[in-house]
């Protein structure tokens, strides 16, 4: 057993080739963000709340990390963290480097050159993250304008590009047109043509479909799988929902209580998960049960950011629990080559239907 | 659990809010509780009679004699600023409480049923609302006459409309929320919906305005009373002292200045009582 | 069942709000217009089954399950009560029908009023409705709470203090505590982390079969809506396009709105991929709703009849009833 998070490496060595983690500089692609002990806590001095709690993991190039929790887990948090939006709530503590550079430590005007540039964000809400009063139009070639070189013409092209690359019909005729004229499903796909003007590297991408129909969201997560695969972009995906996370994601992070507690490629975590954690998540979903049958359901509720426990979050929802539980918390330590736990007792999940 | 407990508890998270209050909250009331003991006993604090004259102090600066100096006909101002208290009190709460009443039925009702009667409701404060309020209340007044009585009267003519547009707007925000409808499904009437249920989650910002409402009164009555409208002298009364004083500003200043003080001092404490109240009345979650 | 009577009957429900006309449209007196939120819906239930009712946003459901409790006065259509027409007419009929048919909503922040301790919301309904003697209320509210596994000393509690899960259980108690016949419930766990949501959906399964509750359920989540149903009806536009036995829906749906929106349910077997391609172009607007068969403009089976004639709900011999011209090649 390797102790995950100080280990700067084992990102990159993460999903791929366990073998050649210890080399950082060979072959394999290094991360392309690694976040390593990453703290937040809202307030400052005695009254603080801590929201997150030294969670490490990478993305590498052109990889899509899930961030899958419940409300209260931390995972949007951590997701903000990124591109400094949680400092003025507070304090952020660790590393988050991206291109060897700590973005925790450069100033916001440095921040501002990433962020937009190589580092975009998409929100679950689009109306409020556009701007009623500006035409989309507008708003992409104002993106443009702020990251690229191109001229005026040149950028009505490229807007007019993004909004068809996004499956907007008739996209030069709507440049023109102000957000609250298209639909929620239309927005979210103008958001990310915003997101996508810059070419970034990374998307982060908060809850992106929540607030959309299924037939919508279905459409939404081709988008972002289809743009990531032709344009090697990375993305972080925060969501709720592990059917989403399912069938965009190459790996899985699993918070809870502001701490990640099972991190490894999807299949891993969907089909044999070992935390008490992933496995209660997984088995209260109805699928694949006989209908009417009573649900596995997590005794209590999530704890909330004031108390949390003092032991293992999950502790006292947990039926593996024993007093040590309640006393330490548990680091997330590499378990095999993909999979890395934070759990004393790691439990097995029956795969398949467990009735 | 039994009744008597479930009282028990309330009164007692009552309690637990009232020690985290806000120092505003504390400093309005003191001055809210110090103004309403002075209205209430104004005979036991002020030194003299207000208007009995003393001619062996003729518009005498303040003195150790005269706290707050005497007007030209040797009447003591301290004493007749304090005497003052029970009537711009009383214009405080007799102005506004029945605006108050009104506009709070009004406004709920309307808001809840709209159709016909909100359109006639808006008609009416578009129309009451585009007159300066004061102007409406001065034209009021020069109807039914000076005075105080009639001065109230004038007030509430006007004043229950921003009651009852406040109210309205309350009642339908939280008409919005579920806890309405399901009052409906669960079959009860209109009038338990509205006053049960609507209306305690509505009241805040109208009570926290008639705190504010019942400085402007103040302030208006002054403002009559100046404009000898209001209160006639030789009522004691913080406008009619005022205006009183206007003659002699260059030689006695204490004569507009002490009741213009006591005014200040009054409204500002119906401000913060307003700003706490609200603190205090927001639900929790 | 003995009873071969449906305990509730929607014939031909339709239900339009009218728009706020722009100053344009009075002054030009055009006619004003519609939201075309419910066009003829059809549906009965059987007393003890559960009907989950599952669409879009925007495609009417909600506002079905509020007509049938009578939060929007009836336009179109009858609802036949245990074989009596519902008509509303007076406070008092109204109360009764509402004693019999309750409703819980979505959004479990809003529809407890923040003021009532839960205590107070219980004895409330039960004083209205005189369910009880007043020396017996108490004893009632300890078994409500008992019946939606809260602790007893909830009752002296403003919702506040509760969780959303709880305050879903507050919910579903004052809509038990009528003791009704059917419960519509309205998206009612949708706003509930997984991990409760599965706790919520426990208890009203387990509720239903000890108090033999008729249930409505609407939903989005279509996991959800296949585990709860017996029958489930899927809406478009205001209008069912199918309706039958739940497992017969979820597994082979045949119109092709049913089999886009079904598939359409991410899966959480990574591998399993659907085979149906996602639904090109957006719901239109309930304000012009196409002519002949809403669905026409995004259904790739659409013909010209499609354009023309609106299909009517028919049965289909193994599976429900379908509102689809190509049903027949389809099913």
């Amino acid at each position: 057993m390797r102790h995950y998070s100080s280990d700067p490496a084992t990102g990159a060595g993460q999903t791929q080739n366990g073998a050649a983690a210890t080399d950082p500089e060979s072959a394999n692609p290094p991360g392309l963000l690694e976040v390593r002990n990453l703290s937040m806590s809202f307030g400052h001095g005695q009254s603080s709340l801590l929201a997150i709690d030294k969670v490490s993991f990478a993305v590498k190039p052109g990889e899509i990390l899930g961030l899958v929790g419940e409300s209260g887990s931390g995972k949007s948090i951590t997701l903000r963290s990124i591109l400094g939006l949680t400092k003025r709530y507070g304090q952020v503590e660790g590393e988050i480097l991206w291109k060897k550079q700590d973005l925790n430590t450069l100033t916001n005007r440095a921040l501002q050159k990433i962020r937009g540039r190589e580092i975009a964000m998409i929100f679950q809400e689009p109306m409020s993250s556009l701007n009623p009063l500006l035409t989309v139009g507008l708003q992409i070639t104002e993106n443009l304008k702020a990251h690229t070189k191109l001229d005026r013409t040149e950028r009505k092209k490229k807007a007019i590009e993004l909004l068809d690359l996004v499956g907007i019909p008739s996209a030069a005729a709507r440049l023109g047109d102000y957000p609250h004229q298209f639909s929620g499903g239309m927005r979210q796909r103008v958001m990310i043509a915003i997101a996508l003007a810059s070419e970034p590297e990374l998307l982060l991408a908060d809850e992106p479909t929540t607030a959309l129909d299924v037939t919508i969201q279905q459409q939404i997560l081709d988008l972002i799988l289809a743009l990531s695969r032709e344009m090697g972009m990375s993305v972080i995906m925060v969501t709720h929902d592990l059917g989403v996370a399912a069938q965009t994601c190459d790996r899985i992070a699993v918070m809870y209580g502001g701490r990640l507690v099972e991190v490894g490629p999807v299949r891993n975590i969907l089909r044999n998960p070992r935390h008490p954690y992933s496995i209660g998540l997984l088995r209260s979903v109805p699928e694949n049960v006989p209908p009417r049958s009573e649900l596995y359901s997590l005794p209590g509720i999530p704890p909330g950011l004031g108390n949390r426990p003092s032991g293992c979050c999950f502790a006292p929802r947990c039926l593996a629990a024993t007093p040590r539980c309640s006393e330490e918390k548990p680091d997330l330590l590499q378990t095999s080559e993909k999979v890395a736990l934070a759990c004393f007792n790691p439990q097995n999940f029956l795969s398949g239907n467990s009735q | 659990m039994t009744d008597a407990s479930l009282a028990r508890k309330k009164r007692f998270s009552f309690f637990k809010r009232l020690q985290g209050l806000q120092p505003g909250f504390i400093a309005g009331l003191t001055i809210l509780g110090f103004s309403l003991i002075l209205a209430t006993f104004p005979a036991f604090f002020a030194p003299y009679d207000p208007n009995v004259f003393d001619f062996t102090a003729l518009q005498s600066p303040p003195t150790a004699l005269h706290l707050f100096g005497t007007d030209n006909l040797g009447r003591d101002t301290l004493s007749r600023v304090i005497w003052a208290y029970s009537v711009n009190m009383q214009m405080a709460f007799l102005a506004t409480i029945f605006s108050l009443i009104t506009g709070v039925l009004v406004g709920a009702v309307v808001g809840y049923y709209r159709g016909v009667a909100d359109i006639i409701f808006g008609r009416c404060v578009d129309a009451i609302i585009t007159f300066p309020f004061l102007v409406l209340v001065i034209a009021v007044v020069a109807v039914l006459g000076p005075g105080l009585i009639n001065m109230y009267i004038a007030i509430t003519l006007v004043g229950w409309v921003y009651y009852a547009r406040l109210m309205r707007a309350e009642i339908m925000a939280q008409m919005a929320n579920d806890y309405a409808s399901a009052g409906k499904v669960m079959g009860y009437s209109d009038s338990r919906i509205i006053f049960r249920h609507l209306l305690p989650n509505a009241i805040t910002p109208v009570i926290v305005y008639w705190m504010t409402d019942m400085a402007l009164a103040i302030l208006l009555g002054s403002s009559l009373g100046y404009l000898g409208l209001g209160a006639q002298p030789p009522e004691a009364e913080w406008g009619v002292l005022i205006a009183e004083g206007r003659n002699f500003i260059t030689t006695a200043w204490w004569l507009s200045l002490m009741p213009g003080i006591a005014i200040v001092i009054t409204g500002f404490g119906f401000s913060l009582v307003g700003d706490g109240i609200a603190d205090l009345l927001r639900p929790r979650g | 069942m003995t009873d071969t009577q449906p305990l509730l009957q929607v014939k031909n429900l339709t239900h339009h709000f009218k728009t706020n006309p722009p100053l344009v449209d009075l002054l030009l007196r055009r006619a004003p217009r519609f939201i075309k939120v419910l066009n003829g819906i059809d549906l009965h239930l059987e007393r003890g089954e559960t009907l989950g009712v599952v669409g879009e946003s925007g495609c009417g459901k909600s506002t079905l399950a509020r007509c049938l409790v009578g939060l929007y006065p009836p336009q179109g259509g009858e609802i036949l009560f245990d074989n009596q027409n519902v008509s509303h007419k007076t406070r008092a009929e109204q109360r009764d029908y509402n004693r019999r048919v309750q409703m819980m909503f979505q959004d479990p922040y809003s529809s407890l009023n923040p003021r009532m301790t839960v205590g107070q919301v219980l004895h409330e309904a039960l004083s209205v409705h005189k369910m009880r003697p007043e020396a017996e209320i108490p004893d009632r509210i300890d078994e409500l709470l008992d019946l939606v596994s809260l602790p007893r000393d909830a009752a002296g509690k403003l919702p506040h203090e509760f969780s959303g899960g709880q305050r879903q259980r507050v919910a579903i108690a004052r809509a038990l505590s009528v003791e009704p016949e059917i419960l519509i419930a309205d998206e009612l766990v949708s706003a509930l982390d997984v991990s409760v949501q599965a706790q919520v959906v426990n208890l009203l399964l387990d509720l239903q079969d000890r108090l033999g509750l008729t249930i409505l359920f609407v939903a989005h989540d279509l996991r959800l809506v296949r585990h709860v149903s017996h029958r489930v009806a899927v809406i478009y536009l205001g209008s069912i396009v199918e309706i039958g036995a739940s497992d017969s829906v979820f597994s082979s749906p045949v119109h092709p709105y049913s089999r886009a929106l079904l598939n359409a349910a991410p899966s959480i077997d990574p591998d399993h991929k659907t085979s149906i391609p996602p639904l090109s172009g957006e719901l239109p607007s309930p304000m012009n709703i196409p002519p002949g068969c809403a669905f026409h403009g995004r259904c790739p089976h659409a013909t010209e009849i499609c354009r023309q004639e609106k299909p009517l709900l028919k049965k289909f011999e193994g599976h429900g009833e379908i509102a689809c011209h190509h049903a027949a090649t389809l099913a």
